[in-house]
């Protein structure tokens, strides 16, 4: 085995990168893969926490970083789900106590013994950004279809093809189909005119993944999660599946469209 | 009468369009980190170099940044009349 080292950042906060990771893992791990998920957002954890593991947590990335464990130790294995591992952050350190050098060493650890490594990258440019994208093969933007999100993505898919980590591949995130249709939102396409990198997936606004997060659960593995379904999707997708956009256009009758029609005086 | 507007396709365009503009202004700005101020600074100075040369229509230059996938370009549209009047 030989991993693929997958960050995933977007430089706005919010958008999404942990919900992404949580279930990009479990996804992948779904589908039979060994799959370790690491969170790089020292000093302001939360993989553990939409992932339902924030009780199992003995040792961190840091505690490995500076020798204070051994790596396996850090690693805490999902009992849900064969083959998905996670590496939490430290809550009480910051982003300096880990350095790029020191990711790539961990990943390169890793590598032998999984088929994906995903690391969930913190919001920004600074240091935790550039520990997270250090090791990488590939990387995700995040985004959602609002001006500040998809400006900040530019940015940051700037940085990573600067840094000779691209092409980047993108995932539209909470895009919601009747805001789109009423003119009230950017759609996918207006996204990838102005982004202009490949897109992976799109995942609709949904408030399963509000209450999966409550219960941490990661959406992917609920059959009724209309979120859920779009990340297994993209999962697929990352084991070189040919699956289809999911069809995100809200249902609108003819009465609706011409009523449409009217409002826009 | 604004419904005439509808009918003739004249309508005030939607946040949605407005939002496409304006990311596609500020990201071409974002991404040679150029404000407007500097773009005329450039403008002034391109036209005092190009004047150096050939006589220009200097109120009907256009100087624009675009994008094409991710790639920047800066284009002068020109009008020349003539030879520099010495």
């Amino acid at each position: 085995m030989s991993a693929t080292v997958i960050t995933i950042t977007s430089g706005k906060g919010g958008v999404g990168k942990t919900t992404a990771t949580a279930n990009l893992s479990a996804g992948l791990a779904m589908q039979g893969k060994q799959v370790v998920a690491i969170d790089a957002d020292i000093g302001l954890r939360n993989l553990d926490v939409v992932m339902g593991l924030e009780n199992r947590i003995v040792y961190d990335l840091v505690h490995a970083v500076e020798g204070a464990c051994r790596l396996r130790q850090a690693m805490i294995k999902d009992k849900r789900l064969e083959g998905l591992y996670l590496i939490p952050a430290a809550q009480s350190r910051d982003k300096t106590a880990v350095s790029p050098e020191d990711m790539v060493t961990i990943c390169d650890q890793l590598r032998p013994d999984f088929d994906f490594i995903l690391i969930d990258s913190p919001a920004g440019i600074e240091q935790g950004f550039k520990n997270a994208v250090a090791p990488a093969d590939q990387v995700l933007i995040i985004t959602t279809p609002e001006v500040s999100a998809v400006r900040d993505a530019d940015r940051i898919i700037g940085i990573v093809e600067a840094n000779e980590k691209g092409p980047a591949r993108l995932i539209v995130n909470r895009l919601r189909p009747d805001m789109v249709q009423r003119g009230d939102m950017l759609d996918t396409n207006d996204v990838i005119d102005v982004l202009a990198i490949d897109l992976l997936g799109v995942v609709p606004e949904d408030e399963s993944i509000i209450v999966s997060t409550n219960q941490g659960v990661p959406a992917v593995m609920e059959n009724n999660s209309r979120a859920g379904q779009a990340f297994r999707n993209i999962s697929g997708r990352l084991l070189g599946q040919d699956i289809p956009l999911m069809d995100t256009q809200a249902p609108t009758s003819w009465l609706e469209r011409v009523s449409q029609l009217m409002r826009r005086q | 009468m604004s419904w005439l507007n509808t009918l003739f396709g004249r309508r005030e365009p939607s946040s949605r369009e407005v939002a496409k503009n304006r990311l596609q202004l500020v990201l071409v700005q974002d991404r040679v980190n150029m404000s407007p101020h500097l773009l005329q600074t450039l403008k002034d100075e391109l036209i005092s170099v190009i004047s150096k040369y050939v006589e220009i229509d200097a109120h009907n230059m256009e100087v624009t940044f675009t994008q094409s996938k991710r790639q920047s370009r800066l284009t002068a549209d020109i009008p020349v009349i003539g030879p520099r009047s010495e």
